[in-house]
Parts: structure tokens; sequence; C-alpha cells
């Protein structure tokens, strides 16, 4: 497997808003890479300057080893999959197909049978007469799709592209996707918003925020080990403590925190440095007494059913809220009482901390 | 970077051919201007005699321009009010109801869109000088009326088009008539679209030709006085009247177009 | 119960129906369908030696149409016509594309910019192009100016004066309807031919075009219908040279004062309209883009 697009330093800017800072990623061939991000990050506009659509204010993009700078959208070997689909409405579905191809110069009776091929693979046969508006959303969603693959690209760039169907359809068209891929051993670079969807379907995933590639990983990576405080709140439900390092003894680390002391343990850290530390729902544990080590206190205020698994609400006497999470049917604690959380000092995640204001805070309720 | 340059070239490629359009869209409007400064004072007033202001004030001494101007306004005036109220009308009881001959009224609509104005023209003089309506003011307003009433009413209907019917009922839920309901609910909503149409159609009444020439009698519209004028050489008092008006309508967009950009916004 | 019912009915519906529509309908009917009805039966009518109307049934007027003088003008007044309407796309087109896509913030008074000449009087800005045009007027002097000629030259009254007249009187009517195609043009799409390897020009022929042919019909229906009715234009710049059908119609109901044959000739613009209405129709064209 080599490398088969090499984003180098890229910067994006708009008049003052710098929306892509510094980015360096690496694609995989055959691999499915999500993007993934709030709204502004800057996920698009790097898919858009992958397409072609912008261009970067500084840096490279390299697609199979070549600077593709020069190169306008109609001549690089990518093809995007749009959020809105943007089928040419006053073009039939076979049209809008074979657009690809007719560009080409393919023969006609290769370009009729390329695109019955390609709308058996996406489960269109019977629709080539239709015009777009004919179609239901996850069939506008098949076409596009096979539009963008007729042209056989290296790269299939997808913009949120199941950002307008409902949830059912969404997961149906999530698998499909994903099959569709392996079948055609094409890469894929996906654009989402939406974590879950990019944590079932992708290879790894890229978090971008505020224009930052805030890490880069496997799906478990992400999830188990967020590099950063914004990864982890972002990937999955979490609890989050900004603490300040009291004491480190081996791998060992007792962090202050707001209301007490908490453990955990790791390397790489030093003693009085500001930490993020984050701990999922379901390592979250609880005592009627306080364990050694740990020195925080919740009272339980609420319990939320969501299926099979029992969601319980305890608020810290900072008002924040401390979520713990357990099957249904496994032993909680009663409303109102008074627990102490802990947890395996493996199961939480260090997290340096860059963010400046939390270290003023810091300073004064920890220190001060 | 060679699609950069590409990009950039092409874009000045465009501003040059922008530019050379609207200066040929305001080319005779400089004339204008500038004629209208112009101290000559013999006929046809083409040549340049030098520099003056003069005809700015000698423009108010000259009473049948004035005039002219002053019917062209009344008459713009009238004839808009008068569109407004029945295109609005008509848009929205079109909307609304259906009745035999709706499609009839509706084909009608289209004629003095698409028709060229002459023929509206003579077919107005035709029948007026049959009922014997002496021509002046009434049969100028009357045709304007005429060809103001569709614009009117398509730009209200563009409005209707996104109406919720339901506001409507809830108004008459609430306890309001549909007289009330009509000036509380509807009009406010279609506001846009009826403030449109009066807009286009005071423009093409304050600048219609054709019509009028046929129908206008010994009453005359500004145009008509410019067509008058014409023969004999264009007076430098026109076209300082000219630009004047000019003037004002700039300076009256400006003020709305600011104040609507204003109001969206918030 | 009945009456009352009915009574609750007239009340509910018909009596605000004739309110709201009943002037719209009065106006359309006395002011547009009579009249034009009444131009058809004029132009079946006669005049008497005083040039006064006379219901007397003939076909002359009609006759008349066909004679060789009134079929050249037709041909001239349909050729400045579809003159206008091609300079109108050719210039309208690009111009409303860059106006209506560009990026900048401007965007809204570079539209504005092109309605505002059309506030001052049309007569006057056409007979602005007359000062600019004549023998001593600007362009000559700057070309003598500049010695690129010794002897001023006559632009004025020929048929290219007149279509440079009707061109710059009805090219908003081109410019307006083709903004708003484009501007609706949705930019994936151009992007999405791009990048599925299409070169400029085939995104233009192949998804641009198509997809503003709707601005471009019913930017020429209102330029090619007006244009055959624009005397004045070609009273001021053609001279006499350039009639169109307007100027025939026109001389008719003044100075020829033979108003059955004026009515006549008017039957041929409102049969012109009416065809090319019909194509436009046929060809996918919307009415109510016409009324802007």
């Amino acid at each position: 497997m080599g490398h088969i697009v090499e984003i180098e330093g890229v910067n994006k800017i708009y008049g003052t808003n710098h929306v892509v800072k510094d980015l360096n990623l690496t694609v995989e061939e055959g691999e499915f890479l999500t993007l993934l991000g709030s709204s502004g990050c800057g996920k698009t506009t790097t898919l858009r300057m992958i397409a072609g659509f912008e261009e970067p204010s500084s840096g490279s993009i390299k697609v199979e080893g070549e600077s593709i700078e020069e190169k306008e959208p109609y001549e690089r070997n990518v093809n995007t999959v749009f959020q809105s689909y943007a089928l040419f409405p006053h073009k039939t579905i076979f049209d809008n197909i074979a657009y690809g191809l007719k560009m080409k110069k393919v023969p006609k009776d290769e370009i009729k049978k390329r695109v019955m091929e390609m709308m058996e693979l996406v489960q269109l046969e019977g629709f080539e007469k239709r015009y777009p508006n004919q179609l239901s959303g996850g069939q506008k969603q098949r076409v596009a799709i096979a539009r963008a693959l007729i042209n056989r690209p290296r790269v299939l760039l997808l913009d949120e592209p199941l950002g307008a169907l409902d949830l059912k359809l969404r997961k149906q068209m999530q698998l499909e996707l994903k099959r569709l891929q392996k079948k055609l051993n094409i890469t894929f670079i996906y654009v989402t918003h939406d974590q879950e969807e990019a944590l079932t379907m992708s290879d790894r995933i890229a978090i971008m925020h505020e224009g930052i590639l805030d890490q880069l990983g496997t799906p478990t990576e992400i999830y188990e080990k967020p590099k950063t405080k914004f990864v982890a709140t972002f990937i999955g439900e979490t609890n989050i403590f900004d603490g300040c390092i009291a004491e480190i003894t081996d791998q060992d680390i007792t962090i202050n925190v707001e209301n007490g002391a908490v453990l955990g343990k790791a390397v790489g850290f030093q003693n009085g440095e500001y930490i993020t530390v984050s701990i999922r729902p379901e390592k979250m544990k609880y005592a009627s007494a306080p364990v050694e080590g740990f020195s925080i206190e919740a009272k339980v205020r609420d319990y939320i059913y969501v299926g099979s698994i029992v969601k319980c609400i305890a608020v810290l006497p900072n008002g924040n809220e401390l979520k713990i999470e357990r099957l249904a049917g496994e032993a909680l604690p009663e409303l109102e009482t008074t627990i102490y959380p802990y947890w395996n000092r493996e199961d939480a995640v260090l997290i340096h901390n860059q963010d400046q204001v939390v270290f003023q805070a810091m300073e004064n309720i920890v220190l001060g | 970077m060679k699609r950069k340059t590409k990009a950039k070239l092409q874009k000045r490629l465009g501003i040059v051919f922008c530019s050379l359009v609207y200066m040929f869209l305001f080319l005779p409007i400089s004339v204008i201007v500038v004629n209208s400064m112009n101290a000559t004072t013999s006929k046809p007033y083409l040549s340049w005699k030098g520099f003056t202001l003069d005809w700015y004030v000698k423009l108010f001494d000259n009473s049948s321009l004035l005039s002219s101007f002053g019917n062209t306004m009344i008459i713009a005036l009238v004839s808009t009010l008068l569109a407004t109220i029945i295109g609005t009308l008509g848009a929205v009881g079109m909307y609304k109801y259906k009745f035999r001959g709706k499609s009839i009224i509706d084909g009608l609509l289209y004629i003095p869109v698409v028709i060229p104005e002459i023929v509206l023209g003579i077919s107005l003089l035709t029948i007026f000088s049959k009922v014997s309506i002496p021509r002046g003011m009434l049969t100028l307003i009357l045709a304007h009326v005429t060809f103001c009433v569709p614009f009117v009413i398509f730009n209200v209907r563009a409005r209707l088009d996104g109406y919720d019917n339901s506001i409507e009922e809830a108004s008459m839920d609430l306890g309001a008539n549909r007289v009330t309901t009509f000036f509380e609910i509807t009009l406010p909503v279609l506001a846009p679209g009826i403030a449109g149409g009066a807009l286009l159609a005071f423009t093409l009444s304050i600048d219609d030709v054709i019509i009028s020439y046929f129908v206008n009698g010994q009453t005359k519209t500004y145009p008509l006085k410019v067509m008058e004028s014409i023969k004999s050489g264009v007076a430098p008092d026109v076209n300082a009247l000219s630009t004047l008006i000019l003037l004002a309508t700039v300076i009256l967009v400006v003020l709305t177009q600011s104040d609507l950009l204003k109001r969206r916004e918030k | 119960m009945k009456s009352a019912h009915a009574k609750h009915e007239w009340k509910s519906n018909t009596l605000p129906a004739m309110v709201m529509v009943g002037p719209v309908t009065l106006c359309m009917i006395l002011l547009v369908a009579i009249p034009l009805i009444y131009v058809g039966v004029m132009s079946f009518c006669s005049i008497d030696q005083y040039y006064n109307v006379v219901f007397k049934f003939t076909t002359q007027n009609h006759l008349r149409l066909f004679s060789t003088d009134y079929l050249k003008i037709y041909g001239q007044s349909l050729a400045i016509a579809f003159l206008t309407t091609l300079f109108c796309i050719l210039i309208g087109y690009p111009f409303s594309y860059l106006i209506a896509r560009t990026k900048s913030k401007r965007k809204k008074l570079l539209y504005m910019l092109v309605i505002i000449p059309f506030w001052t009087n049309s007569l006057i800005r056409i007979y602005g192009w007359r000062t600019f045009l004549g023998t001593n007027g600007w362009l000559n002097t700057a070309l003598q100016f500049l010695h690129l000629t010794s002897e001023p030259i006559d632009f004025l009254f020929k048929q290219g004066t007149t279509v440079l007249g009707m061109v710059y009187c009805l090219i908003p009517f081109m410019i307006l309807p083709l903004y708003t195609s484009i501007e609706k043009l949705d930019t994936n799409l151009l992007e999405a031919s791009s990048d599925l390897g299409a070169k400029k020009i085939s995104t233009f022929l192949e998804v641009v075009l198509p997809l503003t042919a709707g601005g471009i019909f019913s930017g020429s229906i209102m330029v090619f219908i007006p244009c055959l009715g624009y005397f004045f234009v070609s009273d001021i710049l053609g001279g006499g040279n350039s009639d169109v059908i307007g100027n025939l119609i026109e001389r008719q109901f003044q100075s020829g004062n033979n108003w059955p044959l004026g009515a006549a000739l008017s039957i041929i613009l409102i049969l012109i309209t009416l065809l090319l209405v019909k194509l436009y129709q046929k060809m996918g064209g919307d009415m109510e883009s016409l009324g802007m």
C-alpha cells in the first residue's frame, strides 16, 4: 500500500478567516478515511482543495505522488459525491451517470455497457429514463455515487453524502458504501460531522477542530486514546475533569481537581502540569465510601433509560454533571444518595491541556 | 502559478467587459448631464459654448416644461395607486377563489405585458374615440392603469406562491373578521410584493412614451414634451430637468435600499 | 334553512370574490379585450373622403398589407428585431453571468447600476446617442482630435444605428431574466461537471446553457416583440431609413390618418406576438417570468 494522497503544510485563508491551519495528512491507498469535525472545522474545505474547487493558500497536495496544484478539477483523477448530490436536473439518470464517460469521449456502446453495470452495482436498474426530481433522496444518493464512480477514480471524495437522508436509510447506506468501497478497492475520503457514522465506516479517522487536525487514528485509538480534550468530548460521551498533577510515582499520577483529587496512570507527564482527565461513563465506578486516592463525591440526581442501557446522572459539588452508564438490570445507586466516584487508574485518559483559560481557573481553584 | 495567473487574467477580462457594458449603458446619461451645463442658447443646442449652471435655474421659468412634468407625476401617482389597489385585490382574489372565466382573465393579463405598446396604444385610442371619451388626463390615467395592473399582479402573485393560507384561518379563529384579517394579516405579508409591483408600475408610468403618445389629446406628459422638442433639438433645460430627476431617483433608491438592508439584518 | 345557507355562501364567497376580482376583470375586459376586438373590427372598416371611419365592410386594408413596400418593411423590421435580440444575448449573457456569479460584496450595486439609466426618460437617452454619434457629436470630435479621420463620419440614420438604439433601450429586458436564471444556477452543478472531467466549454454547453435557456427565451420575447413597435427609436436614430412596423402604424394613426389601415397593420403585430408566445410556451417557457 502506498500513499495515494499527501497533504503537506496546507493552509487555507479567506480574508481574515484561517480555515485550514498547517494541515499534514497522508492517505493510504485503498483506505476509508473520514474527516470528522463540527461545521466550520475546515473538513469540507480540505476536501474541496483535493477536488480542485479551492486552491490552498500555501502548502502542497499530491495525488499518486504527483503535485496537482496546476491541474483543473477536470484533469484530476479524483471524483466527488456532493452533499446536495448536484445531479443535473435536465438530464436523465442514464445521462447523469454517463456524463463523465461522455466527457472522456468513450464510445457510445461502451458508455451504455458501463452505465448499466454501474446502475446494477448501486441497484438502480430500470431508472435510466427518469429525471432526478422523480427520485427519492436515497435513490438520488445512489445516482450521485454511481456518477462519481463511473470514471474509476483513484480517490472518491464524499462530502457528507448521507446528511440529507433519514436515520434508517442512513444506516443502510453506511453499510452499502462500505461494501462498495471494499468491493471496488477505491480510496474513500469521507467528510462527516456524525461521529457514529465515522466510527462505523472508517479505517482511520482524522478529527479536525477549528482548522487543525487534532488527531488521526483508527476508530479504536480515537475512542480509547483521545489526544485532545476536544477529541475526548467530541467522540462518544465522557466525563471531564480539569486538574493539576500533584504527584507522580512511577506511572501512577495523582491529580488535584476541583473538590478533590483523582488517580490516573500514564507516562510523559510532569509534576505540576495542567491536564484534563477523561473517563468514559461505562468505566465510571462508584462506592458508598471514599476509595483510596479518590476524594470526590457526587449526588445521584436522575436516571435515563436508553433501551438496553441505563444512564445515571450524578451532580458534583461544583454543579457539573457526572454520567455513569450501566447495562439495564445492573445495580445502580439510589436516587439522592451520595456516592464516591472512582475508576481503574488505567481507564482514565490523561490529556495535556493547552487551554489557557482553564489554567487561570485552575490557578484560582486548586491552588488558591 | 499558472493556474492562478490564468484565473486572474480571466477575472481581469471579465472586469473589462463589464466596464464596457456599463459605459455603454451610461454614455447617453453623461451626454444628458454634460448638455445640461452647456451655455448655448441657439437651436439645436449641439455646439459647446461653455459651462453654466444657469439652466438649472431657468428651467423653473419654463412653465410648459414644468407643467408637463407635473402631469407626469400626477398620472404616475394616481395610476400607480389605482393599479396597486386593483392589482393587489385581483391577485389575492384570483389566488383564493375559483370562478368561471378565471383563465380568460389570466390570459388577458399577459396581453399588456407581451404585446407591443403601440398596439395597446392604438387600441385604446380607437375605443376612446369610439365611446367619445375626450382625450386628456382621464384617458392617460386609464391607459397607464391598464398596462400597470398586470405587473402589480405578477409581483404580488410571486409573493403569494409562498403564502401560508392557515395564517388567515388562524386570524379568523382568533376572532378577526374578513376585512380585519385582510388588513392585519394578508396585506402586511404581501407588502414586499405589493411595494415591488408599485415601484415597477411607477417606473413604467413615468417613462411611458408610446401609449401616452396615442391617448394624450392636449395633455402633455414629460416624455411627450421631450418628443416634441426633439424635432428642434433638445434644449439644455430639458436635459437639466432629466438630470435632476435621475439624481432624485438615485438618492431615493439609495435611501430605500440601505433601509431595506438594515431591516433585513434585524 | 336552504336560503340561509345560500345567503351565507353568498356572503362568504361570492361577495368577497366580486369585490376583489371585479375591478381587475372590468379593467381587463373594458381596456384590453374590447379595444383589441375593436381594432380587429376596425380593420374591416373603410374611410370616407374626410378620413372618418365608416362601418362599411372592406378587405381593402388587409390586401394593402401585402404591397411590396410594406412587405419590405416587415422584413426590415424583423431583421432589426432579430439583430437586436442577437446583440442583446451576446452582450447580455456574459454580462449577466459575470454580475450574477460575482463574489463581490457590491453585487447588489452592480445590479442596480443596470437599472438606474432606465429611470431617465428613454427618448432623451436615445437623443443622447444622436448627440454622441452626430456629425459634430462627441465621437466625431474625438476621432478628429485623434486625427483618425479628417472628415466627420456620418454614423446616424443607418439601420445599424437603429439596432444600436434598440439594443440600448431593450437590453435590460434581456439582462434581468438572464440574471435571475443564472443566479438560480447551483454552483455545485458546475463543480460536479468539472469534477467529472468536463472542460469549461463543455460545462457551459452541457450544464449552464440548458439550465439558463429559460432566461434566454423569456429575454428574447421581451426584446424581440417590443422592437417591432418602437417607432421612436428609428425616428430619432434611423431618420426614416430603418422603419419598423411600429412606424407604419404610427403614421396611419397620426399623419396618414387612415385608422382602418393602421388597425390592419396592428393585426400583423398581434399575430407575430401570438406566434412567438406560442413558440415560447412550446419550448417550455414560463409565462409568469415574462412579467418579471
